[in-house]
C-alpha cells in the first residue's frame, strides 16, 4: 500500500498546533511546508513571522524562523535576503501586520522589488488580540473596536492590498487565493510554489494574499465561517492572478 | 599606517567596513548623513550591502534581519531617529542578535536642534527600548576614538550577541581630524566571522526542530522568558566587573575632579591642563564606556583630597550627573557645568566653573 | 481499498474534511480526544476513492492517505 498524502516535515511531528478549530493559519503553514518539501528547500528556507497569530507558528513549524517586530517583516526579510542571497526568504504576515502597522515596510519592499516572497494571510480581523478591526475588515462587520460594525464614515473602506501593490512597477507576481475549498486550497499551494520559484529565479517581489477565516473572532463555527468567506469575503476580495510579470 | 584627514562620521563608516561590517541600512537625518552617504559608495566596493530604508524603523529592522543571517551589520541615526530605532534595538537585544549602531546626537527632546548635544545620555544608558535590556555604550572624544570604538564594537557585539551603541555627539561626528584607521579585515576573515555564526543564523538549516535556527525576540513561556532575562542580567553584570572603561587624567592628587564624556571631556581636559599649569590640583575622569558606567574610577579617588566633583555636560538638565551621584555618594559634593540646545561647551565656561569650585573649597 | 488515517489527537473537529469528502466517507465521531474534541473517523471507508480532498482541507495536517 502506497502512502499518497503525508503530513509535511515542515510541521513538527506529534505536536498539535495551538490554533483554533478551523483556523486556516494552520492550513497555510501546512501548504508552505508541503511546497518547501516538494521543492527541496528546507535547507535554504528562512521564514520571517509577523506579530499576532502568525507568531504562534514558531513553535509548531520545524524550520528556520525569525519573529519580526510588528509590521516590519518585509524589512527584516530584506536584511536577510540581501545579506544571504542563497536563502529562500519569505514573510508570513496577517492583515494587521502587512496592511496596517507594516504598510510602509510592505509597500517599500514591494516598490524596491525585493527578491522575497510574501505570504499575506487576510482574515479581516485582528485574531490574537481579540477581534479588533483590521484594515481589511468588511463594511458592516462587527469588531471588538467597532462594536456597531465598520462604517465608511468612521473607518473608511477595506484595503485591497493586491490591487494597491499592483499600482507599483516593480512587483513580479501578485495573486489572491483562498483556502475555502479543496480546489482553492490547491491553487493557494500552487501560488506559494510560484512565489518561491520566482525568488529562486531572481524575479523579485512576489505576494500571495490568502483570504482565510477567523471563526473564533467572527463568532462562528468553522463551517459557518467557510460560508462567510464564500458569501462576503470573496465578494470584497475577488480571487485571481493580479500581476504575473511573465505574462506581461 | 598613514594618518589621514577624515570626518568623524566617515571614520565611523570606514572603520565599520574594516571591522567586517557588510550590511548597512539607514535613513537620512542630520548630523549623521555622511555615514549612509559614505557607505552607499563604499559597501559595493567590498561586496557589502547598503540599503536606504524607508524609515529608521525599517532600517533597524533590516539590520535585525541581516544580523540574524550572521552578517556584521550596522545602522546609524541621530536623536529622534534613534528613538524610532528603539523598537528594532530591543528586538535585537531580546533575540540576542549582535549589531552596532551609532547615535550622532543632537539637542533637546522632540525634533530638537540639529546642532551637537549630549541630551540622549539616559536613553542610551538606561532605556534604549522597552523591556529593561542593556547595551555597552561607547562615547568617543575624538575622531580616532570614534574609529577605534566602532571597530571594537563589532567584536563586543559578537562576543555578547547583543547590540552595541556608539554614543557620539554631533561635534565628534562632524569634526575633521587626522586618524589612523584600523586594519582592514580580509575577505577570509570576514567570511570566517559569518561562518562562525551559522549554527544560529536564520538562513535555512533543514526541517529538524532540534537543530533549526530560531531567532526569538520573546518567549511564549514565562519560565523560559525569566531564564532569558536572568541570562541577560548576568551578562550585564559581567560588563560592570570587566568592561567599564574610563580615562583617569591627573586624578591621583586632585582636589577638584571634572567628569565629562565625548566632546565635553575634550574641552574639560584643556581646562585641567590650564589649571595644572597654574598649580591647581585638578583632574579628569572621562567615561569611555558610559554604560557600563566606570564606577571603579570614582572608587579609586582619594576622597581625603577630593573636595568637589564637577560634572560637565552638554545637557540641561544634567543627565550623566545621576550616575556620577551614585558613584560618588556623599563622599564629595557634585557641581555641574552645563550647556544645551546645540551650544557647544566652551573652555571659558568650564574654566570659570572650576575656578569657582577652587574658591568654594578653599 | 484506500486507507484514511486520522491522527485523533490532532483533530479539532472543524468538519472541513467531512464537508468536502465527495463520498461521505468521514463523520464526526462520538469519542473525544484529550483536548475534548470529538474527532473525525472514517466510517464508510469502502466508499473512499483516495481523492485526498479531506487531507488537503485539514488545517492540522492530521490526515494521511494510503492507496
Amino acid at each position: 500500500m502506497e502512502k499518497i498524502y503525508s503530513r509535511t516535515k515542515g510541521l513538527r511531528a506529534d505536536v498539535v498546533g495551538g490554533f483554533c478549530p478551523g483556523c486556516m493559519h494552520s492550513t497555510v503553514m501546512k501548504l508552505i511546508g508541503e511546497v518547501l518539501e516538494e521543492m527541496n528547500l528546507f535547507e535554504r528556507a528562512a521564514c520571517v513571522l509577523g506579530i499576532g497569530c502568525c507568531g504562534l507558528h514558531m513553535d509548531y513549524m520545524s524550520f528556520d524562523n525569525i519573529t519580526s517586530p510588528h509590521g516590519r517583516a518585509c524589512a527584516v526579510a530584506t536584511g536577510i535576503k540581501r545579506s544571504s542571497p542563497d536563502s529562500l526568504v519569505f514573510t508570513y504576515q496577517g492583515d494587521g501586520d502587512f496592511a496596517a502597522i507594516g504598510l510602509g515596510e510592505s509597500m517599500s519592499a514591494a516598490n524596491r522589488g525585493e527578491n522575497i516572497s510574501v505570504i499575506f494571510v487576510n482574515n479581516g480581523i485582528y485574531g490574537m488580540t481579540g477581534g479588533q478591526m483590521a484594515p481589511t475588515t468588511l463594511m458592516g462587520m462587527r469588531a471588538s473596536t467597532a462594536p456597531a460594525g465598520r462604517t465608511a464614515k468612521e473607518h473608511g473602506y477595506p484595503m485591497h492590498m493586491c490591487e494597491i501593490l499592483n499600482q507599483l512597477t516593480a512587483p513580479a507576481y501578485i495573486e489572491r487565493t483562498s483556502c475555502n475549498t479543496p480546489q482553492n486550497t490547491l491553487k493557494t499551494k500552487k501560488a506559494i510554489a510560484k512565489a518561491f520559484q520566482n525568488q529562486l529565479e531572481g524575479k523579485g517581489f512576489s505576494m500571495v494574499e490568502i483570504v482565510t477565516s477567523c471563526p473564533t473572532n467572527w463568532g462562528m463555527d468553522a463551517l459557518g465561517a467557510l460560508e462567510y468567506i464564500n458569501e462576503k469575503m470573496l465578494a470584497e476580495f475577488p480571487l485571481g492572478v493580479i500581476r504575473d510579470a511573465r505574462e506581461g | 599606517m598613514a594618518r589621514i584627514f577624515m570626518k568623524g562620521c566617515e571614520a565611523i563608516a570606514e572603520s565599520a567596513v574594516r571591522a567586517g561590517c557588510r550590511f548597512f541600512a539607514g535613513y537620512p537625518i542630520t548630523p549623521q548623513n555622511e555615514i549612509p552617504e559614505y557607505l552607499s559608495r563604499r559597501m559595493p566596493e567590498v561586496g557589502g550591502v547598503f540599503v536606504q530604508g524607508e524609515s529608521e524603523i525599517a532600517s533597524v529592522s533590516m539590520v535585525y534581519g541581516a544580523a540574524s543571517a550572521g552578517c556584521r551589520s550596522m545602522t546609524s541615526s541621530s536623536s529622534p531617529g534613534i528613538a524610532l530605532k528603539s523598537e528594532g534595538v530591543s528586538y535585537c537585544a531580546s533575540a540576542r542578535v549582535p549589531m552596532v549602531y551609532a547615535n550622532i546626537s543632537r539637542g533637546g527632546p522632540g525634533v530638537g536642534s540639529i546642532q551637537p548635544a549630549q541630551m540622549d545620555y539616559l536613553q542610551a544608558t538606561k532605556a534604549s527600548g522597552n523591556g529593561g535590556f542593556e547595551m555597552m555604550v561607547f562615547a568617543p572624544a575624538s575622531v580616532q576614538e570614534a574609529a577605534d570604538m566602532t571597530y571594537k564594537a563589532f567584536d563586543y557585539a559578537d562576543r555578547d550577541r547583543n547590540p552595541v551603541l556608539i554614543l557620539c555627539d554631533g561635534v565628534i561626528g562632524t569634526l575633521m581630524e587626522p586618524v589612523e584607521l584600523p586594519e582592514m579585515k580580509t575577505s577570509e576573515e570576514v567570511a570566517a566571522i559569518k561562518n562562525s555564526k551559522k549554527p544560529w543564523s536564520c538562513i535555512g538549516h533543514g526541517s529538524d526542530y532540534a537543530t533549526r535556527a530560531w531567532i526569538q525576540p520573546g518567549q511564549w513561556s514565562t519560565v523560559t522568558q525569566q531564564q532569558e532575562n536572568e541570562k541577560a542580567a548576568a551578562l550585564y553584570e559581567s560588563w560592570r566587573k570587566n568592561d567599564a572603561r574610563a580615562e583617569e587624567y591627573l586624578t591621583e592628587d586632585a582636589e577638584v575632579v571634572i567628569t565629562a564624556y565625548g566632546i565635553s571631556a575634550r574641552v574639560s581636559k584643556t581646562v585641567v591642563d590650564i589649571l595644572r599649569a597654574r598649580g591647581k590640583k585638578i583632574g579628569l575622569i572621562r567615561p569611555i564606556t558610559v554604560h557600563p558606567f566606570p564606577v571603579q574610577s570614582f572608587e579609586r579617588l582619594d576622597y581625603s583630597r577630593v573636595k568637589a566633583v564637577l560634572d560637565v555636560e552638554m545637557a540641561i538638565p544634567a543627565l550623566m550627573a545621576q550616575d556620577v551621584e551614585k558613584a560618588v555618594g556623599d563622599r564629595a559634593p557634585i557641581h555641574t557645568c552645563l550647556c544645551s540646545g546645540g551650544n557647544i561647551m566652551k573652555k571659558e565656561r568650564v574654566l570659570a566653573a572650576a575656578e569657582k569650585l577652587f574658591e568654594l573649597v578653599k | 481499498m484506500p486507507k484514511v488515517e486520522i491522527a485523533s489527537e490532532s483533530c479539532k473537529s472543524c468538519g472541513y474534511c467531512v464537508r468536502f469528502c465527495p463520498k461521505e466517507v468521514l463523520s464526526v465521531g462520538e469519542r473525544v480526544n484529550s483536548k475534548g474534541y470529538e474527532y473525525v473517523v472514517p466510517r464508510n471507508i469502502d466508499a473512499c476513492v483516495a481523492c485526498k480532498m479531506c487531507a488537503v482541507m485539514c488545517p492540522e495536517a492530521a490526515i494521511e492517505i494510503y492507496k
